[in-house]
C-alpha cells in the first residue's frame, strides 16, 4: 500500500479526516521550506503538497500566483523542489505530494522526471493542466517508479458518470474534487453546492480511492463541514500561503500562525465524540 | 463556409495539439465542440455567417496585383490579397464574427478575448458590438498604449492575458464566451479559427484563377499566432504544386532573447492548452515573446517603406516581414511564376513606431 493509502486509512478508522496542506515549495526562498513544513506538520497537517513553481499558473489566483513569482525569483527549480520533498519526507516522516503544471514535468521528460521524484521519496502528484486523456504515458511512467497519480475531479451538472468513473480509474493516492468553479484562493464561505459536489462523487470513490476536497477552504468550520459530508480529507493551500506572504519577514511568527492554522483546521476534522 | 473538413476527434496533429487544460475547462470546452459542430451543418448559421461578412466586413477583400512592385523586383508577379481592408484594418475579423455568432448561439452574454498588438481586441469588440454581445479584451500594459478602448483590461504581457482570459473564464463560464484569435489553445480553437479564417485562401483561389487561370506558384504569410497563415495556407493543403512560406519575426535575431520565432528557436512544449513549439528556459519556464521588439527589424522596415512608396498601401509590421520575404523570393522567380502575400493587416497602428525606428520626427 501506498504511503498516502496508509494515511488515510489509519485516520479513517479512527474516524477522523486527512488535513492536506499545501505550500509553494521555495516561497518566499527554498531554505524557509523545511521549516514550513515542519510548522505545518506540528500543527497536524497529514500529507504535505509542494508546488513546483510555474511562469503560468492558470489555475491559481492571486495569491498562489504571487508565492510562483517569490519561489522563482528565489531560484526554485523543479529539482530544487523535488529535493525539498525528499529532504522535508526524512525529517516529518509525511507522505509528500508534488504539484506542478506539466510543462515542467513535460520539459525533463517524463521518465526523468519520476525517476527523481521516485528517488526523492515522492508519494504522489498532481498536474492541475493534464487530463485523463492526455495522460497515458505519464500515468506509465508514474507507475514504474511507484508514484501515485492524483487527478483533479469536477463535478458540474454537466459532467458526465463515465467522465467520474474513468477520472476515479486513473487516479490513485486519492481522488482531488474541485470545491467550486474558478481559480484557487482563500474563501470566506463555502458554496452550498460543494456538500453537493461531494455526493455526488462519493459513490464512484467509495471502496475505490479516497476523496479529497479542496479550492477555497481556508477555515475550520469549511474543513468540518467538508468531512461531515463524507470526504475523506480536505486540501487547503492559499490560506497557508496568505501567512508565508504576511509574515515573511517575521518567521518566527509565521511558523506560528502556520501551526495554529493547521491545529485548527485538524481539530474540525476530528471525530466529534 | 466551403472548407469544414474532417479534424482528429482528438484534436491531435500527429502528437501536436491536442487538449491539456484543467478538468474545470473540460466539460466547457467539449460543450463548445458540440455547438461548433451543429453550428456548421446549420444553413442558418452558415448563412448568417456569410451575410456579415460580406456586408459587415466587406468581404470578399481584392486580390491586387502589385504591378509597380513586380516590376521595380524584376522577378515573379506579386499579389496581394488585402485583408487590411477587411472592416477594422485586418484579418481578424473573418474570425471574431464567426466565434461571435457561435457564442450567441451558444446563449453566452458575455465574450472574453485576450491581444497582442490589438486587433484581434479590436475585432473582437467589433464583432460583439455588431452582435449585440459585451465583450472584454485582455491586453500587455506594453501594447496598452497604442489602445484607449474602455473594453480593455490591463496585465503585463501577452502571455499573461491568456492566462488572466483563461482564468476569468473558468470562473464565469456560465455566462462567458472565450474568443481566442490565434491558432492555439485546447481543442477545438486551432480548428475553429483556421474554418472562420480558410475564407482567405477560398476567396484567394477563386480570384486566383479568374485572374491567372491557374494555382499560384508560392503563398507568402507571416506567422505570429498563426491564423491568417493558416487562413491562406489551407485551401491549398492538396495542392502540392504551390508552395507554401510562411514567416517569423526575427526581431534582434533568432539567436538572441528578443525575437518571436517560436517554431524557429522553441522547445516542445505544453502551454496554453496544447503540445506546440514554445520559448521556454531548460526548467520549462515560459518565456515572454518580443511582440513589438520583434516587429522592428530591417528587413520588415524596408519592406514596410517599399510597399507604401510603390502602392501606396501601408502593411501593418507583421505581414512586412512576410512581404520583405516575398520580395527576396520574387527576385529569384521567373518573371511568369506568381507570388500571393497575405497582407494580413494595414500599418496605420505601425506608423509612429517606424519613424521612430528610423530616426524621422513626424
Amino acid at each position: 500500500m501506498s504511503g498516502i493509502a496508509n494515511v488515510f486509512q489509519k485516520l479513517k478508522a479512527q474516524g477522523d479526516g486527512a488535513l492536506i496542506g499545501y505550500v509553494t515549495g521555495g516561497d518566499p526562498e527554498p531554505r524557509f521550506t523545511p521549516v514550513i513544513a515542519e510548522a505545518l506538520v506540528k500543527g497536524g497537517v497529514d500529507i504535505l503538497e509542494l508546488g513546483v513553481p510555474f511562469s503560468d499558473p492558470i489555475a491559481d489566483g492571486p495569491t498562489i500566483q504571487a508565492a510562483s513569482v517569490r519561489a522563482l525569483e528565489a531560484g526554485a527549480t523543479p529539482k530544487v523542489v523535488l529535493g525539498m520533498a525528499g529532504e522535508i519526507k526524512r525529517k516529518c516522516g509525511v507522505p509528500v505530494v508534488i504539484l506542478t503544471y506539466f510543462n515542467p514535468v513535460f520539459r525533463m521528460g517524463l521518465e526523468n522526471f519520476f525517476r527523481l521524484a521516485g528517488n526523492c521519496g515522492v508519494d504522489g502528484v498532481v498536474v492541475p493542466d493534464l487530463p485523463v486523456e492526455e495522460a497515458d504515458g505519464y500515468r506509465e511512467a508514474a507507475m514504474v517508479c511507484g508514484v501515485d497519480t492524483i487527478f483533479l475531479a469536477v463535478a458540474a451538472p454537466s459532467t458526465t458518470n463515465e467522465r467520474l468513473q474513468k477520472i476515479v480509474a486513473c487516479t490513485s493516492g486519492f481522488l482531488y474534487l474541485v470545491s467550486h468553479f474558478g481559480v484557487t484562493g482563500a474563501r470566506e464561505a463555502l458554496e452550498d453546492s460543494t456538500v453537493r459536489l461531494i455526493k455526488r462523487v462519493l459513490p464512484f470513490t467509495a471502496g475505490r480511492v479516497p476523496l479529497a476536497v479542496g479550492f477555497g477552504v481556508s477555515k475550520p468550520e469549511h474543513a468540518q463541514c467538508i468531512i461531515e459530508s463524507g470526504a475523506d480529507g480536505v486540501i487547503v493551500g492559499s490560506a497557508f500561503v496568505n501567512i508565508v506572504h504576511k509574515h515573511q519577514g517575521n518567521v518566527d511568527r509565521m511558523l506560528e500562525e502556520l501551526e495554529a492554522l493547521a491545529r485548527g483546521l485538524k481539530e474540525a476534522m476530528k471525530r466529534r465524540p | 463556409m466551403k472548407t469544414l473538413s474532417n479534424y482528429p476527434i482528438d484534436g491531435k496533429f500527429g502528437k501536436y495539439g491536442g487538449r491539456f487544460v484543467p478538468e474545470v475547462l473540460m466539460a466547457a470546452i467539449s460543450e463548445l465542440e458540440e455547438a461548433y459542430e451543429q453550428a456548421k451543418q446549420d444553413p442558418n448559421f452558415c448563412k448568417e455567417l456569410a451575410y456579415y461578412l460580406s456586408e459587415y466586413a466587406g468581404r470578399p477583400t481584392p486580390l491586387y496585383y502589385a504591378e509597380n512592385l513586380t516590376r521595380k523586383l524584376g522577378g515573379a508577379k506579386i499579389y496581394l490579397k488585402r485583408e487590411d481592408l477587411a472592416h477594422g484594418g485586418a484579418h481578424k475579423i473573418n474570425n471574431t464574427l464567426g466565434q461571435a455568432l457561435l457564442a450567441k448561439r451558444m446563449g453566452k452574454k458575455r465574450v472574453i478575448a485576450e491581444t497582442g498588438a490589438g486587433q484581434h481586441g479590436v475585432a473582437t469588440a467589433i464583432a460583439c458590438a455588431a452582435l449585440g454581445l459585451k465583450a472584454e479584451v485582455y491586453m500587455g500594459v506594453e501594447d496598452m498604449k497604442r489602445q484607449r478602448l474602455n473594453v480593455f483590461r490591463m496585465t503585463k504581457t501577452l502571455k499573461d492575458s491568456i492566462n488572466e482570459a483563461l482564468r476569468d473564464w473558468v470562473t464565469n463560464l456560465e455566462s462567458t464566451y472565450y474568443l481566442i484569435g490565434s491558432v492555439v489553445g485546447p481543442h477545438p480553437y486551432p480548428m475553429l479559427v483556421r474554418d472562420f479564417q480558410s475564407v482567405i485562401g477560398n476567396e484567394l483561389k477563386e480570384q486566383f484563377m479568374q485572374k491567372e487561370k491557374r494555382l499560384p506558384d508560392a503563398l507568402v504569410a507571416c506567422v505570429g499566432g498563426g491564423s491568417n497563415a493558416i487562413g491562406t495556407f489551407y485551401p491549398f493543403e492538396n495542392c502540392p504544386e504551390v508552395k507554401l512560406y510562411g514567416v517569423e519575426a526575427a526581431g534582434e535575431g533568432i539567436k538572441s532573447n528578443k525575437h518571436a520565432a517560436a517554431l524557429g528557436a522553441g522547445a516542445e512544449g505544453v502551454f496554453h492548452g496544447m503540445l506546440t513549439y514554445v520559448l521556454q528556459d531548460s526548467e520549462g519556464q515560459i518565456q515572454a515573446t518580443h511582440s513589438i521588439s520583434a516587429g522592428l527589424d530591417y528587413p520588415g522596415v524596408d519592406a514596410f517603406c517599399v510597399l507604401s512608396k510603390e502602392e501606396g498601401i501601408i502593411p501593418a509590421l507583421e505581414p512586412s516581414h512576410a512581404l520583405a520575404f516575398a520580395m527576396k523570393l520574387a527576385r529569384k522567380m521567373k518573371r511568369k511564376e506568381t507570388i500571393v502575400v497575405t497582407l494580413s493587416g494595414r500599418g496605420d497602428k505601425d506608423v509612429e513606431v517606424v519613424a521612430d525606428f528610423l530616426g524621422v520626427k513626424i
